[in-house]
């Protein structure tokens, strides 16, 4: 790898510095703590009108998203903070969910927040701490998106988040060129699904090579990605209305159905014919950090891992990723090729008062133009039926927003973030990763995340 | 005056300058106060020495314990009383149970490891040529916050099918001698001891610094007269080097078994409390925070606060017997 | 691991006392000993060392090399590379380490010097003062180390959350947050020290007329030094190392900060960067080291030298 001979400068500078070079150095950038002087707008702001204009007002959002997915999210509202006159201070971190608890009860909260699940929304709803969305933003939500992402962000019929990125989690990714050079075709049903699987595992099977992969490790949040595994099959063995019976506590948690619907999860991930290919034996998917699993395929150690779509941020730079590429994904398919039901998850904007400029954030927020710009920008997708596909940054992208429009398509979001914490966020992921580790039966899961269930 | 305000730097000296302003004020008022007499002077020095101590004590640590206590008999949203029921969730729980057992093997190993190599390795490395390098050997750990130990020993424990070759560095060591890959973090018991391994490898440092330094301190004739006496190395350490540096001791040990009461880290990082790992520190961040319910999150906060008690009452009674040896 | 070393001293005590004059077997032991002791303190050396040394490695490889294969592969089939260190150290304003670092020095300093100064005092107050209650309220102060921080956030946060000076002295929260959290340990600490002070040095002072304030900076002051800079580098480095108090006091603003706060946003919320989180841990723990090597010579004489000297 070459490395750039400034950025090298940079770090022989800062490794050589101790004490006194860090403080000189941080003479340059970053040490004003005086108020910011707004700078006054250039270029076209007549898109902006609609939402007012104000002076010196600043809207701080608190959310998940750290990194260069920060950057970006930042650079989109770009233009519309330079017209309106808002600023928008946006801090992300990954211990969001314990931190807005702490920051509202502290009286801390900012003036929105990203929430990564509705479950954590309707938990500030409960408590009190939310405004409803503006009568701007409900307009803009009403038009721009679907009943399903709705109604996830609707309490009590009131509107408090609106969905502002998404993705879908139906995905089985695998390596096209693979495929092509054994002669695998992407199958569109269950059956063919397995038969493709059986099929490698006589092919290529052996010691270090299965047809499958798969990792549920992700440190404290350990067990998600059985989980969603998990909901899945709820949604191919027993249908979308019994998915929400089971999310809403309507049928226990071990219901029969429930039952059947972790068997055949069990069937791929407690299959030591078919997993866990470059890593071991189907006990090593509870200990293998959830992406690190998924690489197995650039490596052919593996053909086929189950992944949401967000899998894409994972791969290495330089990966190749789409319908000719290095690796892409397809749509994970159900018994029959019409049905298509659509595991989703996405992050809800709400706001916690109802300031005129706080309002006029969350609405742009739910408009195709920001949904559009957002997308251009690259990375990630929104549920805004406004967003054109051709703006998507990827092709895994466009297949993902094509999903997310197809009307054929019934969605349904994550159960696990819809159920009570102690259960979502806990004793589904524990027991989940048990029965990956061997220890319980299916039913013997169940009936202990059944038990945990909140009275 | 702006650069003082404006900038992050100037913050840091003004902060360093007010709390200097701070002391001196306080230390002049002391002097002034010594000239009094009778009862109030000895009143007004308290005041002034630990007064600004205690006030921050008062309102930052004794207010939210008492807080915690009453949440502990409350429900979830602190609005309801429910008694002891908070409490028996813990113990009916099964992972509850687990919880505090394991809670229990740290908080007996770690201050016990992490002392003992701290201990011997304090005392070999004495006065030895290479004495403030090889500290800062053992040192090295403490400089590492718990994010980075925990990447660090995933490359140790990490675990591939025996037909896999190994990335983690143990398990490549076992292979290459021909063994079978284990399951580090996977197979309970043993993992709670793995992950304990990996806190007596950030404390022992801790340890070795205030040890040795009290090595330093025993009275150099007396070691001198044992060793005339025919003492060897080992009953030097057993029978003055130890006696002598009891009280560091038990500083010692006292404050790494309170730490570890209060460590959920690695425990997060590194298995995410599965497989039968959990501790109670994690479990009440995770009632607490996760699942947003206070009542039983306090009520296990109140059960790691009565598990120092042994701990409190042990070094009140060394306290004693330290003032009679004195007086 | 090496407990068994310690656990044995009890039935070795009860011994009788070896022969008083040295015997050629007794030189032999001596010597056997020095060396088992020698090969002791190696293997303790070498076992604390090597998983840093393989994080140090990791931090220098590609990407690709670290997760598929063991760090110590880059010995026998090298490729190294800085680019992990360019992209912790440049890239974006979310990624670049630099500002956080000084905003890391700029929490810790204070914060190691207002519990330290308060401590001292307050040991003073628990050790040399008589007053009623004294050794109760230190119980009760000793006792409050174990208050979990998670409880003690939401309580303290609301003191700050809102207020003007929040928004002037935004790291002012941040101090205060962590001197409270470190004063029970740091009185706890120094008092036990302080206590070994021999009384006879302070009343020798006192009859010479000295008052309060002249006993503490001039007889108690000088003797604690060595034990004021040891704790000087814990606190630092706790403060350095500490996530909870920096991420809930600066409420996720990016201008206050601490390094470990972007080091483990790094980490991201779904994935593991290793190659970024290697080479960031990295340069988060050159610092402490600086402190350490600075401030060592202070342990030479020990922490508690000035009570056999004195």
């Amino acid at each position: 790898m070459i490395v750039n001979r400034t950025r090298a400068r940079r770090v022989s500078a800062v490794v050589a510095g101790g004490l006194v070079s860090a403080l000189a150095l941080s003479a340059c950038a970053g040490d004003d703590l005086g108020g910011g002087g707004g700078d006054s707008a250039g270029g076209d702001c007549g898109a902006f009108e609609q939402y007012g204009t104000f002076d010196g007002e600043t809207v701080t959002i608190s959310s998940t998203i750290s990194d260069q997915e920060a950057d970006q999210l930042e650079e989109s509202w770009a233009d519309f903070t330079e017209c309106t006159g808002i600023t928008i201070e946006h801090n992300g971190t990954n211990e969001f969910e314990s931190q807005i608890f702490v920051q509202v009860e502290g009286g801390n909260a900012p003036n929105l927040a990203i929430f990564p699940q509705p479950g954590l929304l309707s938990r500030m709803q409960a408590e009190g701490h939310l405004a409803p969305a503006g009568a701007d933003a409900q307009a803009a939500a009403e038009e721009n998106y679907t009943e399903d992402w709705l109604s996830y962000g609707t309490i009590d019929d009131e509107l408090y988040g609106i969905p502002v990125m998404g993705s879908v989690k139906s995905f089985v990714w695998y390596s096209p060129s693979a495929f092509e050079e054994n002669g695998y075709e992407v199958p569109t049903t269950w059956d063919e699904l397995m038969a493709l699987s059986d099929r490698i595992a006589a092919d290529q099977g052996d010691e270090t090579v299965k047809p499958w992969c798969s990792g549920i490790e992700s440190g404290g949040a350990t067990g998600w990605p059985a989980t969603d595994f998990v909901e899945d099959m709820v949604l191919r063995e027993a249908g979308p209305d019994v998915y929400d019976q089971w999310v809403n506590h309507e049928i226990p948690f071990d219901d029969p159905q429930i039952v059947a619907s972790v068997d055949r999860a069990g069937a791929i991930l407690q299959d030591p014919e078919r997993v866990n290919g470059g890593i071991g034996d189907p006990r090593s998917v509870a200990t293998t950090p959830w992406a690190e699993a998924g690489l197995q395929v650039l490596d052919g150690n593996c053909f086929l891992f189950r992944a949401a779509s967000f899998f894409e941020a994972q791969l290495p730079e330089g990966t190749e990723v789409g319908p000719d590429g290095d690796i892409f994904a397809f749509y994970l398919p159900a018994d029959e090729a019409e049905d298509r039901p659509l595991l989703v998850a996405g992050d809800y904007v709400g706001a916690f008062d109802d300031g005129a400029a706080t309002q006029a954030v969350q609405a742009y927020l739910a408009s195709p133009e920001w949904a559009n710009s957002r997308v251009s920008i690259g990375g990630v997708v929104s549920p805004n039926q406004g967003v054109d596909p051709a703006n998507a940054s990827s092709d895994v992208l466009r297949l993902t927003l094509d999903l997310m429009q197809d009307e054929g398509a019934v969605a349904r979001f994550d159960g696990s973030d819809l159920m009570p914490s102690e259960v979502g966020a806990g004793s589904f992921w524990t027991a989940m990763t048990e029965w990956v580790d061997g220890r319980v039966d299916t039913e013997k899961a169940l009936a202990s995340i059944e038990s945990s269930w909140p009275k | 005056m702006s650069f003082l305000l404006y900038s992050k730097n100037g913050q840091l000296v003004l902060a360093i300058v007010a709390f200097a302003a701070v002391v001196a004020l306080l230390l002049l008022t002391a002097r002034l106060a010594e000239r009094l007499r009778g009862r109030g002077r000895s009143g007004v020095m308290v005041l002034l020495f630990g007064g600004p101590a205690l006030l921050l004590l008062a309102v930052g640590l004794v207010y939210p314990a008492l807080r915690t206590l009453w949440m502990s008999f409350m429900d979830a949203r602190s609005e309801t009383f429910v008694g002891w029921a908070n409490y028996a969730h813990v113990f009916v729980d099964p992972g509850g149970v687990v919880a505090l057992r394991n809670t229990l093997a740290w908080v007996v190993l770690t201050p016990l490891c992490a002392t003992a190599i701290g201990l011997v390795y304090a005392v070999l490395i004495d006065r030895s040529r290479f004495e403030s390098a090889a500290k800062s050997l053992l040192f090295l750990p403490m400089a590492i916050s718990f994010v980075g130990a925990g990447i660090i020993w995933r490359f140790v424990y990490e675990y591939r099918g025996a037909a896999q070759e190994q990335t983690g560095l143990l398990n490549a060591v076992i292979v290459w001698l021909g063994g079978d890959p284990v399951r580090f973090l996977q197979d309970s018991p043993l993992n709670t001891l793995f992950l304990i391994a990996v806190l007596v490898w950030t404390e022992a440092g801790f340890a070795m610094v205030i040890l040795s330094a009290a090595i330093k301190a025993v009275p150099q004739d007396v070691v001198e007269a044992a060793r005339l006496d025919g003492a060897n190395a080992w009953q030097l350490f057993v029978r003055i080097t130890v006696p002598s540096i009891r009280p560091s001791l038990v500083v010692v040990l006292t404050t790494i078994s309170i730490a570890t009461l209060k460590i959920f880290d690695i425990t997060r990082t590194m298995t995410g409390a599965q497989f039968d790992t959990q501790v109670l520190a994690n479990e009440m961040y995770d009632w607490s925070f996760v699942f947003g319910d206070n009542g039983i999150g306090s009520a296990m906060a109140v059960l790691i606060f009565l598990l120092v008690i042994p701990l409190v009452v042990y070094n009140v009674r060394q306290m004693a017997r330290n003032r009679a040896v004195r007086a | 691991m090496s407990a068994t070393i310690t656990t044995r001293p009890p039935e070795v005590a009860t011994r009788p006392p070896a022969p008083a004059r040295r015997t050629s077997a007794a030189r032999f032991r001596a010597m056997v000993t020095s060396r088992v002791g020698s090969a002791i303190a190696i293997v303790i050396a070498v076992l604390w060392t090597v998983p840093t040394v393989g994080l140090f490695v990791s931090s220098l490889r590609p990407e690709a090399d670290i997760r598929s294969s063991g760090w110590w592969h880059a010995f026998t089939d090298p490729s190294f590379t800085l680019e992990n260190y360019a992209r912790v150290l440049g890239g974006s304003t979310s990624t670049n380490l630099a500002v956080y670092f000084q905003n890391s020095l700029v929490i810790a300093i204070p914060a190691t010097l207002l519990p330290l100064g308060l401590a001292i005092m307050a040991s003073y107050a628990f050790s040399v003062l008589r007053w009623p209650g004294r050794d109760w309220v230190f119980v009760g102060v000793f006792a409050l180390q174990v208050v979990p921080l998670q409880m003690a956030l939401v309580p303290l946060l609301r003191i700050f959350s809102g207020t003007q000076v929040a928004d002037v002295l935004p790291f002012l929260s941040l101090w205060v947050a962590h001197t409270i959290f470190a004063l029970p340990l740091a009185i706890f600490l120094l008092h036990n020290f302080m206590a070994e002070v021999p009384r006879e040095l302070i009343e020798a002072a006192q009859i010479d007329g000295a008052g309060h304030v002249t006993v503490f900076l001039r007889v108690v002051l000088p003797l604690m030094l060595p034990a004021i800079a040891s704790f000087a580098i814990f606190q630092f480095l706790w403060v350095w190392n500490d996530l909870l108090v920096g991420l809930t006091f600066s409420g996720g603003s990016r201008t206050v900060q601490p390094l470990t706060a972007a080091l483990a946003a790094m980490a991201g919320d779904r994935g593991q960067e290793w190659h970024l989180l290697t080479a960031g841990a990295f340069v988060s723990m050159l610092l402490p080291l600086v402190v350490f090597f600075a401030l060592q010579r202070y342990f030479v004489r020990g922490l508690l030298a000035g009570s056999v000297k004195g």
